[in-house]
């Protein structure tokens, strides 16, 4: 399969502090790629470097087109859509507000067949379409999140954390719509977490990222008998 | 009880004008978290562009309608060209830069337009529409429906348009809004240009009962502070309901309380700031920001 990003030699810092190192990268087209690493690893900043969030060193190319340098509002159209850490909710709009906003960047206005979508994979959602997005629970400003994103009818889902602080139900069923989502629409997958069990779980491809570097990468399978990844990830 | 109703509705006429600025002040403050003191001297610059076409011989609409056009192009220019360069700057450095507009501004209109006061023309007849007893002033009634019409016209704008969501989000959550393909500089733009928009319509409804001076925004710019501090400088619903009640309580109590008068009725604006900023900072209808450390 051919690669639908590939990011290669990744370099960016906060004012002098330097957070990724060199960091190359591939997501196939229709794959799940995730990258693994602790606090600080520079998972976020990786994300960030693809949306175009921050500005890197190295290169990004995105369906066969160079993309690093370009602004986020740009990338959006060209179909990337990033799931950013904290959500990114809009608090004081409604959910139905919030997911028109997903569609903002398509040439052709969202139709009701695009909430229809959405709303078959988050049900919760259309209950509370008139509801404003800041009374939602966690679990569902996540999965309002990846709907947002959805509305976009995007060919690469970035998804920065989607399990941070949420109960292991909950967590389990957004993997499992993100795993349906990947497979009934062809949509490629950029998963970055530090809940390595399910993120290698749902994954086919995975890399760990340590202090802002690339220090293994494979099929999980491999990584999951990986000594230091058990140790350090998944704790047995 | 026929002079308290005239008073009142004379009230809610100036309370309507200043409620659209304070609405234009809330506008740019939701959105960039800055009050832009120039406000009212922007809606005064646009008011002498209208006497400008007035004197040229333009019918009285199509001067208005112009007059909005270009106050609208206007304000979008002020934000790309002066705001834009100072967006990352502390605050203050921005409310320096719109202290900095309202001189130029002002100093620009006297040296073009004299410091002499002008009349302006009501578009609404001269004589006064009675019911029953009570005589109210058709400009009055006039202004009002204008005000309502602008008001009734943002609301549409924000609440049922992509671009005003797209703006209402971009003044929310700028990096999300980014993300979902929003450009937010430009959302920032239009925002100002609306405003401007608003204060032009203020600046045209006043200026015949003040008349057309580069200072006549001065006295009605406190008046809209103390309607967006009494509102909620949170809330545009609430600085509308603050414009009307700073408006119907100025012209009640100087009519009633004789040592105020008309002489001291801008007294009752710094007062009211005062009162609600001691009793309940966040004014009316405003959201408490609570801020996590």
């Amino acid at each position: 399969m051919a690669a639908l990003l590939r990011a290669s030699e990744l370099r960016a810092r906060y004012g002098w502090t330097r957070v990724l190192h060199g960091v190359s990268f591939e997501v196939e087209e229709g794959g799940i790629t995730t990258i693994l690493g602790a606090n600080g690893a520079g998972k976020t900043t990786t994300l960030r470097a693809v949306s175009g969030l921050v500005s890197t060193e190295g290169s990004v190319h995105f369906a066969g087109g160079r993309i690093d340098g370009r602004a986020p509002e740009d990338l959006v159209r060209a179909g990337i859509a990033h799931v950013p850490e904290g959500r990114g909710t809009f608090v004081g709009l409604t959910v139905e507000e919030n997911l028109r906003l997903g569609a903002y960047a398509r040439r052709e206005r969202a139709r009701s067949d695009d909430f229809e979508r959405v709303y078959q994979y988050f049900p919760i959602l259309r209950e509370r379409r008139r509801q404003v997005a800041g009374t939602l629970s966690g679990g569902e400003q996540q999965m309002l999140a990846i709907a947002r994103a959805l509305m976009l009818s995007p060919r690469l889902l970035l998804l920065d954390e989607p399990s941070l602080g949420l109960a292991p139900l909950v967590m389990r069923e957004i993997f499992r719509i993100v795993r349906a989502i990947n497979r009934d629409h062809g949509v490629s997958v950029l998963l970055v977490e530090q809940n390595a069990a399910i993120a290698l779980e749902l994954a086919d491809h995975a890399y760990v990222l340590e202090t802002g570097r690339v220090v293994l990468a494979g099929p999980p399978a491999i990584l999951k008998q990986d000594d230091a990844v058990r140790r350090s990830y998944l704790g047995y | 009880m026929d002079i308290f109703l005239q008073q009142v509705v004379s009230g809610l006429a100036t309370g309507g004008i200043y409620a659209s600025l304070a609405l234009a002040l809330v506008m740019i403050y939701q959105a960039t978290d800055v009050v832009n003191f120039a406000q009212g001297e922007m809606a005064m610059f646009s008011t002498y562009l209208a006497w400008s076409m007035l004197n040229a011989g333009l019918p009285y609409w199509v001067a208005f309608t112009a007059t909005l056009a270009l106050a609208f192009v206007g304000g979008l220019l002020i934000e790309r060209i002066v705001i834009r360069p100072v967006e990352n700057a502390p605050v203050l450095a921005v409310v320096i830069v719109c202290i900095g507009l309202l001189v130029i501004l002002n100093s620009v209109a006297g040296w073009i337009y004299s410091y002499i006061q002008k009349p302006f023309p009501s578009p609404f007849p001269g004589t006064p529409i009675r019911f029953g007893n009570v005589v109210f002033g058709a400009h009055d009634l006039g202004a009002i429906g204008i005000t309502l019409v602008v008001l009734l016209f943002l609301y549409v704008f924000f609440r049922y348009t992509t671009l005003g969501l797209a703006m209402r989000a971009a003044a929310q959550n700028p990096v999300s809004s980014r993300l979902c393909g929003v450009r937010v500089g430009w959302m920032l733009a239009i925002g100002w240009g609306l405003a401007a928009l608003v204060g032009a319509v203020a600046g045209m409804m006043v200026a015949p009962i003040v008349f057309l001076d580069p200072n006549m925004m001065a006295g009605i710019l406190i008046y809209a502070f103390a309607s967006a501090t009494l509102g909620g400088f949170t809330s545009p619903g609430g600085a509308v309901v603050g414009g009307l009640l700073v408006g119907v309580i100025e012209n009640l109590v100087g009519t009633y309380v004789r040592f105020i008068g008309t002489e001291l009725k801008l007294t009752v604006a710094l007062a009211i700031i005062i009162i609600v900023l001691v009793v309940k900072p966040s004014g009316l209808f405003g959201r408490v920001v609570v801020r996590r450390v």
